[in-house]
């Protein structure tokens, strides 16, 4: 696993007129994982997209050593395409060979589906679909908004003992979730603690 | 190589047409009803159809083009992809440019062939053929291009789809005038200049989707 790092110095995030977080910091070496915590509309997804770089921060500094994975609510996968193809568009565009492929498939547990198009599958097949992109990628910064949505309880154990095994090979992962996310040695972080004490 | 292979998937995607919304065959066959219903309504005269016939065509190929505009941009959105592809850092511009090849792919050529039918029902001769045919060449690309432009512009706004059809129309009318316009005796000109327009077009067109495509983030 190439080294990587996850730093936010001082951040804070405005969506629309609201301050939804400010002066919120956080650091992440190999094998670290964080959960963010917090009810809905606290700035979770904000957070995750902001690490990503997919917003700019209101305030403060985000610091990213290492390829990022994003998974959210979307798929990323062309609806109307087979599964297989699909996945196999980023497996090529990621430069992942075939093993890497079938492990991924493997492990979310979706190789009867491969043939099906996309369009069709159940929210939760499509959310681990998404995780065997995320996985393809091959990169080590893994970035996870909500990851057991949909899921049932079997693949629940699923995807926390693979982000266990990204961790594990020295990956650095950051969970949003309101739901309970089982893994060792992760930290937690609580977003609502950065609300700022009234509106901006 | 990623260019490549982005070309290849939307190409795939819209050839085949997505969610059941036809693929490269709906505009084609458009195109043909427009131009066999011409006749229908102004007369079966000969000297008048071959008169009118090549701007008919010209018609029909602009609102063909109108057709795929929702498919172009809005699914890939809606589906996270553009996401992807920047956490991978890859330009919105590069993104586009695969997607305005690919869209002029999948209607430029097959509109152009279909021509060769329409110009049978609308009576034109070799030389008009010829003639629209150039101009299609040269004027296509830039209705792909601004097809495309308008497509990340309106994407993401509910009513997108038609509003995009009606932002089309006027910015169209430069590739219009110049290629209907190469049509008149003496008007090779219109040919270079509608030419110009679609290069003009198709240079712009990438970094204002892309830019259209970025503020959405925000």
């Amino acid at each position: 696993m190439p080294v990587c790092h996850l730093a936010a110095h001082d951040l804070a995030c405005r969506r629309g007129d609201r301050v939804l977080f400010a002066g919120l910091s956080l650091a992440l070496g190999p094998g670290e994982a964080l959960h963010l915590a917090g009810p809905n509309g606290v700035g979770k997804s904000s957070l995750i997209r902001l690490l990503a770089g997919l917003l700019r921060p209101f305030a403060g500094t985000v610091e990213r050593t290492g390829a990022v994975a994003l998974l959210d609510e979307r798929p990323a996968l062309d609806l109307p395409m087979p599964l297989g193809r699909a996945l196999g568009f980023w497996r090529r565009f990621d430069r992942a060979d075939e093993a890497a492929f079938e492990r991924a498939v493997e492990a979310v547990a979706l190789g009867d589906l491969l043939d099906v198009p996309v369009r069709y599958l159940s929210t939760g097949q499509r959310k681990r679909a998404a995780l065997a992109r995320v996985m393809l990628t091959g990169a080590p910064v893994w970035l996870l908004d909500e990851p057991l949505n949909g899921l049932d309880t079997a693949s629940t154990a699923a995807v926390e003992s693979l982000v266990a095994a990204h961790c594990g090979n020295g990956g650095v992962a950051v969970i949003a979730s309101h739901q309970p996310f089982a893994l060792d040695r992760m930290t937690r972080l609580e977003i609502s603690r950065f609300e700022p004490a009234e509106a901006v | 190589m990623r260019f490549a292979q982005l070309l290849r998937r939307d190409l795939a995607l819209l050839l085949r047409g997505a969610q059941g919304r036809g693929g490269a065959t709906l505009p084609v066959l458009f195109f043909v009803a427009v131009t066999m219903l011409f006749p229908f309504a102004v007369g079966s005269d000969a000297r008048l159809l071959a008169r009118t016939g090549a701007g008919v065509v010209w018609i029909a190929a602009l609102l063909a083009a109108i057709l795929p505009l929702d498919r172009l941009v809005e699914p890939d959105l809606e589906a996270g992809l553009f996401d992807q592809w920047a956490l991978r850092g890859i330009a919105e511009e590069t993104v586009l440019a695969a997607r305005i090849l690919a869209h002029w792919l999948s209607f430029g050529p097959p509109l152009m062939l279909a021509t060769l039918a329409a110009a049978a029902l609308l009576g034109l001769d070799a030389a008009q053929l010829a003639a629209v045919e150039l101009g299609l060449l040269a004027g296509t690309p830039g209705l792909a291009a601004i097809g495309v432009t308008i497509a990340a512009l309106t994407a993401g706004l509910r009513g997108g789809a038609a509003l995009g059809g009606l932002l089309v129309l006027p910015l169209a009318v430069p590739l219009l005038v110049f290629g209907a316009g190469s049509l008149q005796p003496g008007g090779e000109g219109g040919l270079a200049l509608c030419a110009a327009a679609s290069l003009a077009a198709l240079a712009i067109a990438p970094f204002a989707g892309g830019a259209a495509l970025r503020a959405l983030r925000e």
